[in-house]
Order: structure tokens, then C-alpha cells, then sequence
């Protein structure tokens, strides 16, 4: 069925509102990827199964991670008259208690993690009630589309609404809530923190995110439901492809890849450049660990970045898309293409779309594990079907990109931010964030971090407020050390800059990188050498070694790192790994090599202690690095060992003379001998066991 | 497209052809910059960053790789700075490092002044690869017999899955052109006695002479042959 229409828009809406707040109890299971490995299927499964056997005429729908990953396997409830309500950490016997207690009628408190009383229809600019059915807020402003009153399942949800009256609207949660429920119920539930009182969803800015966890990916109607395509008729119908730049320029959004390259700009560029073919790319090629914002928007909102990546065909002329999406990601890919499927029934892909006379294809391209594949040039040789290496550029992907034609190549979330700054204005979306950095930016929250998941935070927020405020603070009690930010290439930020305000120019300042959007908490266990090491060992093994200063100096500078590790560093290490890292930054041809240094350099601009009790007291602070000996050490200490021995045997009986020499080491402390110091703190005595090994080697010899 | 522009390198007002690159009008201009896996038969392809000079347009200021850039109307180059000098020391060390026993190597060290290199490799090899031979085989040649295997330091120029590929003609354009003799005669030699098994394979002819398996007697007689069909400087003759 074709949707050539706004009445077939406004149709497909309200299919999509009557399963959204359906008339009949919903629950919704998160079944984005993180749910799934905290063990939602079974969750899922139980609930079905439940219901079925009680007899429960309960609407089960699967949903996409709401961000707060760390409560995972998440269910949320909706009953008619009520707000939405969500269980967090659903075990399967939980699970048949929250059927249990629908079918009788009552709400199980246990698990309540918090209480949604509105959704907030972000492209349209306004708010359902959820307790009171779909009819809810609508700002002065509305376009005529949102006349949801029309359909049959508005008219009745929006009987509750006209009883609760108007005045009601943002007042206490309890007064939303229809007259023929009992009133204990009523407390019961509102003693749950609603949803924007959660410190982890407080200060939160969902735009990127504005159906994750709401929708169910696999609907395309209640993607429309939420105001999704509507922005795509209104470019189609109204705007010239400069209106929709310009207001892509006028709300400031930068490329979310990391870079941060302005995305209107990029676009004008793609524009103007002189061709009949040209391509759009949405690059989903997420390779940095610990990182998932592209990969839980593909799973919860696909339709968003489909609707992007259209309207973006439509402005610079393009009439041919590929989404690069790397293989790991199977259920994002299956999300993806059942999304595409959908929208090229609904004629919102392909010839003619909307009627407008505008055709736009989409295509996927899975990406086989290559981190370099991220960086646009390689990403472009691997959908030709070359070898994923860079290139040098100019000439600009807007220049001369996929198949040598014009190409505009934005991320996942740049993508999925644009219909809303369509629907809602480049200069709304401005009011967001700083002054070079507009809008919003998704994070994934990882490491030592209580509240761990994904967030999304207006840009000026500082590191401070995401970590202690949204993550909860360390886990167990630790101490904050440093935040990693911007992946494997990105950059340590330590405790004395924690109240940095984030954004693209601060955080480079500070030597570090956005990024894509990975953040990783550490606290006081961890060495700063160690993760040097540990992140350099990855771009080390994926540079595709091209070019001379990424291939050599990342492995060289890995080998140091792993040197100074082992305890085996020398002076001069430091300044040769500095020497080294700038090279690689500045000569390296593409992001990966100009960025893989980072690591070093802001641990040794913020940690330069940490590395010099690595190299000249061969010991590591944080007790993780183990402590290797090379055979000239062994040697050495074999022979005081041997010495000491002897001295011993000199001595007699009584030891005064070796307790002298501890005094006296204790002392001096580390005048006396590197390895005298070394023996006594040294991580966790690996040295003196060497000793002892020596010792025993040396008595057996002796027998012999 | 072929306007003249005016740029101005370490100093000097010139005027060029428009879709130059910065290597070109340098050298027209008689400066020399240092490279490695630049040819003037092949493609550039800006792996050896050697070339690096520092770009000024419209007031920012960067490195770039001359053998690519574009020369743009205005633009201010310095072919030798401090900063250019420093990081080039720090890559022919890294390349000193990897390829000790290069000749190529150890004149660029010694040009340069790079002494000792403070990381030793425990496996050196005299492959740097810079891919000329890659290009070459496919630019030059049209064979397309060799290629890249593996990433990051692992990577290295072979024929497709280790065996010796039916679509090499035994030119030796890949010896010819190597700048550091990593390749040699006895090598193809060997891939050859792999693939005349395969008597269903049938011979491409070379791109350039269209003879079918030449095969060079030595590095020396093949480079004379080849520059005369080339008609330009045997690629080689830096090595002297």
C-alpha cells in the first residue's frame, strides 16, 4: 500500500497510535541488543507464555533500549487510564508476577524502576498523556497533521482526557489517572520517581534518541505515529533543496562521526558540485569498544535515519543511498532491512516518493570488521569492493567520493537528528548546546560507572554531571581517576578537568577527542601505562599500514608501551614515546593514525608520574602491570642472592648485620639500589620470588 | 582547466599550470623533495609521507603531502621548516628501524641525519612497502599479479594466497622499480616455476611491450630496456 498522501500519512498514524497506547494492556519488552544479552528473550518468552496461560488480553510488543542499559532486561507496562509504568532488571519469575498482577487487577511495586506519565512527540513539539489515552498537550503551533481526533482509537482515548479536563495537564500524576480505577492502586505507583525526577534520565536531551525505547522498531506505523515521514512530505511538498540546507546550516549540527565537520556545509558542498549522479552514505561502520549509539539507534529507530538520509538525498541530489553497517551487528542489520522493506511499500523509498516525483534508493553494504573501514575514504573503497585502505583527499568525498561521483557521507546519529531539525527549525535546534557546538550528542556510558548505558546530553554538559550525576558515580566506592572519551583514539581525561564542559573544542584542548561518543569511567585500579598499551594494541593491529608513520609508529610505540609495562623501561622512554606520537599524529594520512597517539600523549601530559615509577622504580601504582625479568636480571640476582648467603654464613648464628641492611635501605630508599627499592614495594614481590627461584636454582646446583 | 596560477614556494613567486601538484612545481622549480614511493609513471599515492611540506592558504597553515595536493592560486609553500625536518627524522628513523640493510634507507639517514635507530626491529626486511610494485604491475604492466597481504606491520606485497599467480608475465617491472631491491629476479623466478605447472593458464601480454614472458637477464639490462620504452628516467636511477 502507497502512502501518496497526507491522508494516507495521517492513516498509517493513527494504525500506529492504536498499538502505540493501545486500549487493552501493553507490555513492552526491551529487545534492542543489550536486553537480549541481559536475557530479555527469555523474559519475552515467559511473559507470552504467562499471559496466554492466565488468560490476559495484554498486547506484547518488542521495544529498543530506552539508554539505561544497566537495568536491562527491561519491561514496561501500560494499562488503560494509567501511566506507562517499567520494571527494571526482569528476571523470568518477575516476570510472571507482573502477569500475575495484571490479571487481578493490581500493580506489583517490586522492580518499579519509574513512571512515564507523558511522551513527548519531539517532531511534532508536542506531549501525549499516556495516562489518558493519545489525546494529550498540543502546542499552539501544531501543524494541522497532529489532528489525531479524527481516528476511532483517539476518539476513545480521548474520552478519559475531556473527563480529566484541561487544567489537569502537567499537574500531579495522580489526577491523570481515570475515575473507575481504585484509588489504592493509584498510590501505589506514585511513589515510583517518574521519569525526568531519575537522576539517570534528569538531565537528558532525547532527540537522537526521541523513539528508542518508545516505538517498536519493526512498525513503521508507529514510527509515523510519532511524527516520523511527515517531515519528509513537508521537504518533498514545500521546501526547495536550499531551504532544507540552509536550515541545516542555521541549526549548527556538526557531523557526529567525530570530526565534527558542519553537516549544512557538507551537504552545500555535495551540492554544488557539478554531476547528475551523486550518493548518499550513512556511515554505521561503530568499531570503537565500548561504543554503541549507532547500533542502538539501527535496533530502536531505524526509520529515523532512513528519513534522514532521504531528506539529505533530496537536498543534495541524490537519488542513490548505501548504509555501511558492519556484519557484527546482525540484529541492527535485520532491523534495518525489514525498515527498508517497509518503507519502499509504503512508497516512501524508492520511485516517486509521496507522489512528489523524488526517487530515492537505499542499499546495504555490510562492513567485515575492518576498523579503518570507519574512516570515509576506506568506507568508500569497501562498498566499491576494494581493499578498505584511505585514500589521500582532496578530492572530498563531496567531490569526487563512491564510484569517483559527488558523495555526502554522514554517521548514523547525524542522520537521525535531521527530520527533526527540519520539523522543528535549524534555529530551535541552535538554542541547544554551546556556542560552536549546537544540539545534542549520544554517549555510551561504560567502565567503572554505576548508571551505565546510553545517554544523551545537551553539548556543554560537563563531565562532572555525566559521571556523577547521570552515571551514579564509580562503582564499589572507587575513586574517579580519568574518562576516557572518543574510543581507541580518543583521550584520557583526568580528575583535576572534570569539570570540563563537553564539547568538540574543549575536548581537543584537553588533548582528547568527541569521537563517535564512547566514554569510559576508571577509577584508582587502573593503570594509565597499562590502558596506553591496551588501546595502542588495537590501533596498532588495525592500522591497514599504508602509510609508513601509522604502520611503524604505532607498532613501535605499542612495543615501547609494553616495555615500560614489564618494567623493563630506560630513560628517555618518555620523551621518545612524545618524539614518536607527534610524528604519527601529524605525517599519518588518514583519522586513524592522525588520532591512534592520543592515548599516549594524554596519559603522559596527565599521568607522567604513573610512567616514571613504571621506568625508575620499575614499579606500577595501580598494581596491574607484572613485572618481567630479563636474563641479565636474573643473572643479577642469582648472584646476590648468592652474596647474601654467603654473608649470611660469615655471620653465624644471629643476623644483626642483615637487619642493618634493611634499616639502612629503608633508609636511604632509593639511593641505595634500584633493586634494593624495588624488592621491598615492588608489585606484589614478583621480584623477590625471582630471588627465592635463583636461590633454589643455586642450592640445587650446589647439591649437584 | 589549464589556467596558469601564481604560488610562491620557499620564497619564490611562480607561476604554474592549474591541476599541478605541489611535487610538480617544485621540482619545475628545480627544489627537490624527498620520496619514496613516488614515480612519475605511476599514480601518487601518498603511503610514504616523506614529501610533507607545510601548506599556508587563506591564514591556516598545514603539512600536506605534495605528491597529491593540488597547488591552489595563492598559496605559500616552505619545502624545508623545522618542523617538516623533525617529524622526517623521526619516520626515516622508524623506516631505518623497520629496513636497516636498504641502501635506499641508510642514504636517506645519512642525507637527512638520522643516526642509530632507537628501536631495533628483531625481524628486519627491506620491503617498505611503499607499493610501487603493486602500481606498477597494474599501472604500468596491466598484470596485476601482485598485491597486498595482511595489515598494519604485518603487511606485505605477494601474489593472491601465497602461490605463484598465473597472471604474472615474468616482466620484472616489480624488481625494476622497487627502491630498495626487496624484490628480486630469483623471487619471480620462483613464482614463474609455480604457474608453468598450470598449463591451462593462458598468457596475458605485457602492457607495454606486448611480448609474451620476457624474461630479464638482469636488474641492470631490464631497466635500459624499459626506460628506452618508456621513453622516460629509469625509476631506479635514484639508487646510484
Amino acid at each position: 500500500m502507497k502512502i501518496r498522501s497526507l491522508e494516507d500519512l495521517i492513516a498509517a498514524k493513527n494504525r500506529g497510535l492504536a498499538t502505540l497506547y493501545p486500549q487493552r494492556t501493553k507490555i513492552m519488552v526491551g529487545m534492542a541488543s543489550c536486553g537480549i544479552a541481559s536475557g530479555s528473550r527469555v523474559v519475552m518468552k515467559t511473559l507470552r507464555d504467562e499471559t496466554q496461560k492466565i488468560g490476559l488480553d495484554a498486547y506484547i510488543s518488542p521495544i529498543g533500549c530506552i539508554g539505561s542499559c544497566y537495568k536491562e532486561p527491561l519491561v514496561d507496562i501500560i494499562q488503560p487510564g494509567k501511566p506507562r509504568l517499567t520494571y527494571a532488571n526482569v528476571t523470568p519469575d518477575m516476570a510472571v508476577g507482573i502477569a500475575e498482577s495484571l490479571a487481578s487487577g493490581r500493580i506489583l511495586t517490586e522492580g518499579l524502576f519509574t513512571r512515564i506519565e507523558e511522551d513527548e512527540n519531539l517532531v511534532e513539539g508536542t506531549r501525549v498523556r499516556i495516562a489518558r489515552g493519545v489525546a494529550g498537550l498540543r502546542t499552539a503551533s501544531d501543524p494541522p497533521v497532529v489532528g489525531g481526533g479524527d481516528g476511532p482509537s483517539i476518539d476513545r482515548g480521548g474520552a478519559s482526557a475531556v473527563r480529566s479536563g484541561p487544567n489537569d495537564v502537567g499537574g500531579p500524576s495522580s489526577r491523570g489517572v481515570g475515575d473507575s480505577l481504585p484509588r489504592d492502586a493509584t498510590s501505589e505507583y506514585t511513589q515510583v520517581p517518574a521519569f525526568d525526577d531519575v537522576p539517570f534520565f534528569k538531565q537528558q536531551k532525547r532527540i537522537v534518541l526521541r523513539n528508542c525505547g518508545i516505538i517498536n522498531p519493526d512498525s513503521i506505523d508507529e514510527y509515523v505515529a510519532r511524527g516520523g515521514y511527515f517531515t519528509l512530505h513537508k521537504v518533498l511538498k514545500e521546501l526547495s533543496p536550499q531551504q532544507v540546507i540552509d536550515e541545516v546550516k542555521a541549526s549548527g549540527l556538526r557531523g557526529r562521526g567525530g570530526a565534527g565537520f558542519p553537516t549544512g556545509v557538507k551537504w552545500q558542498l555535495t551540492r554544488n558540485s557539478p554531476g547528475n549522479v551523486k550518493y548518499i552514505i550513512c556511515n554505521a561502520d561503530e568499531g570503537d569498544p565500548g561504543a554503541y549509539m549507532d547500533r542502538s539507534v539501527l535496533e530502536g529507530d531505524p526509520h529515523s535515519v532512513l528519513e534522514g538520509m532521504t531528506i539529505g538525498a533530496f537536498a543534495v541530489g541524490a537519488h542513490e543511498g548505501y548504509i555501511y553497517v558492519r556484519a557484527e551487528y546482525p540484529l541492527a542489520i535485520e532491523k534495518l532491512q525489514k525498515a527498508i522493506k517497509q518503507a519502499e511499500e509504503y512508497g516512501l523509498l524508492g520511485d516517486d516518493i509521496l507522489g512528489s516525483g523524488f526517487s530515492f534508493v537505499v542499499k546495504l553494504s555490510k562492513g567485515a570488521g575492518a576498523f579503518v573501514c570507519g574512516e570515509e575514504t576506506a568506507l568508500m573503497a569497501s562498498i566499491e569492493g576494494r581493499v578498505g585502505e584511505p585514500r589521500p583527499r582532496p578530492p572530498f568525498p563531496a567531490q569526487s567520493g563512491l564510484w569517483g561521483k559527488p558523495t555526502n557521507i554522514n554517521n548514523v546519529e547525524t542522520w537521525a537528528n535531521v527530520p527533526v531539525i527540519i520539523a522543528r527549525g535549524g534555529n530551535w535546534y541552535s538554542q541547544i548546546g554551546t556556542e560552536k557546538s549546537k544540539g545534542t550528542k549520544v554517549f555510551s556510558l561504560v567502565g567503572k560507572v554505576n548508571n551505565s548505558g546510553l545517554i544523551e546530553v545537551p553539548m556543554g554538559i560537563s563531565l562532572r554531571d555525566i559521571v556523577y550525576s547521570i552515571g551514579g558515580g564509580v562503582t564499589e566506592g572507587g575513586k574517579f581517576k580519568a574518562i576516557q572519551t572518543g574510543g581507541p583514539s580518543g583521550g584520557f581525561i583526568p580528575e583535576s578537568l572534570i569539570d570540563l564542559p563537553v564539547d568538540y573544542e574543549r575536548l581537543a584542548a584537553a588533548g582528547a577527542i568527541m569521537g563517535s561518543g564512547g566514554m569510559v569511567v576508571m577509577d584508582e585500579k587502573v593503570c594509565m601505562v597499562d590502558m596506553a598499551r591496551f588501546f595502542l594494541t588495537f590501533t596498532a593491529a588495525e592500522s591497514c599500514g599504508k602509510c609508513a608513520p601509522c604502520r611503524i609508529g604505532t607498532y613501535v610505540m605499542n612495543e615501547t608501551l609494553a616495555r615500560i609495562c614489564e618494567g623493563q623501561g630506560k630513560e628517555g622512554d618518555i620523551e621518545f614515546l612524545q618524539e614518536l606520537a607527534e610524528t604519527v599524529k601529524t605525517l599519518s594520512l588518514c583519522g586513524l593514525g592522525q588520532t591512534a597517539p592520543n592515548p599516549v600523549l594524554t596519559t603522559i601530559r596527565y599521568f607522567r608520574h604513573e610512567y616514571e615509577a613504571h621506568i625508575r622504580d620499575k614499579k606500577c601504582p595501580a598494581k596491574v602491570c607484572k613485572r618481567k625479568f630479563t636474563l641479565e636480571e636474573i643473572a643479577r640476582l642469582k648472584e646476590e642472592a648468592a652474596r647474601k648467603k654467603a654473608a649470611k654464613k660469615d655471620e653465624g648464628k644471629s643476623a644483626p648485620g642483615f637487619a642493618a641492611e634493611k634499616s639502612d635501605s629503608a633508609k636511604k630508599g632509593e639511593e641505595k639500589t634500584e633493586r634494593g627499592s624495588a624488592a621491598k614495594k615492588a608489585p606484589a614481590g614478583d621480584e623477590s620470588t625471582a630471588a627465592k627461584k635463583a636461590e633454589k636454582k643455586d642450592a640445587r646446583k650446589d647439591k649437584d | 582547466m589549464q589556467g596558469k596560477i601564481k604560488i610562491k614556494i620557499d620564497g619564490q613567486d611562480l607561476t604554474v599550470e592549474e591541476g599541478f601538484t605541489i611535487l610538480e612545481a617544485s621540482r619545475q622549480a628545480g627544489i627537490e623533495i624527498p620520496t619514496l614511493c613516488f614515480d612519475e609513471a605511476l599514480e601518487p599515492y601518498a603511503a610514504c609521507r616523506l614529501c610533507v611540506v607545510e601548506l599556508s592558504t587563506k591564514g591556516t597553515k598545514r603539512l600536506v603531502a605534495s605528491c597529491v595536493y593540488p597547488v591552489e592560486e595563492g598559496a605559500e609553500i616552505r619545502t624545508m621548516t623545522d618542523e617538516i625536518l623533525r617529524h622526517r627524522k623521526i619516520l626515516v628513523e622508524l623506516y631505518l628501524s623497520r629496513s636497516p640493510n636498504a641502501k635506499r634507507m641508510r642514504q636517506l639517514a645519512e642525507q637527512i641525519g638520522v643516526g642509530e635507530p632507537r628501536y631495533r626491529f628483531e625481524e628486519t626486511h627491506n620491503c617498505v612497502v611503499c607499493g610501487m610494485c603493486v602500481r606498477a604491475c597494474d599501472e604500468i604492466v596491466g598484470a596485476s599479479a601482485i598485491g597486498f597481504s595482511q595489515r598494519g606491520m604485518k603487511r606485505k606485497v605477494e601474489p593472491p594466497f601465497h602461490r605463484g599467480s598465473a597472471a604474472c608475465i615474468s616482466c620484472g617491472t616489480c624488481t625494476t622499480i622497487c627502491p630498495t631491491e626487496a624484490i628480486t629476479l630469483k623471487e619471480i623466478d620462483q613464482i614463474k616455476s609455480v604457474h608453468v605447472k598450470d598449463e591451462g593458464a593462458s598468457l596475458e601480454p605485457c602492457g607495454v611491450c606486448a611480448a609474451f614472458e620476457l624474461v630479464p637477464v638482469s636488474p641492470e639490462a631490464y631497466t635500459g630496456w624499459l626506460s628506452e620504452k618508456l621513453s622516460l628516467k629509469p625509476a631506479v636511477k635514484s639508487k646510484a
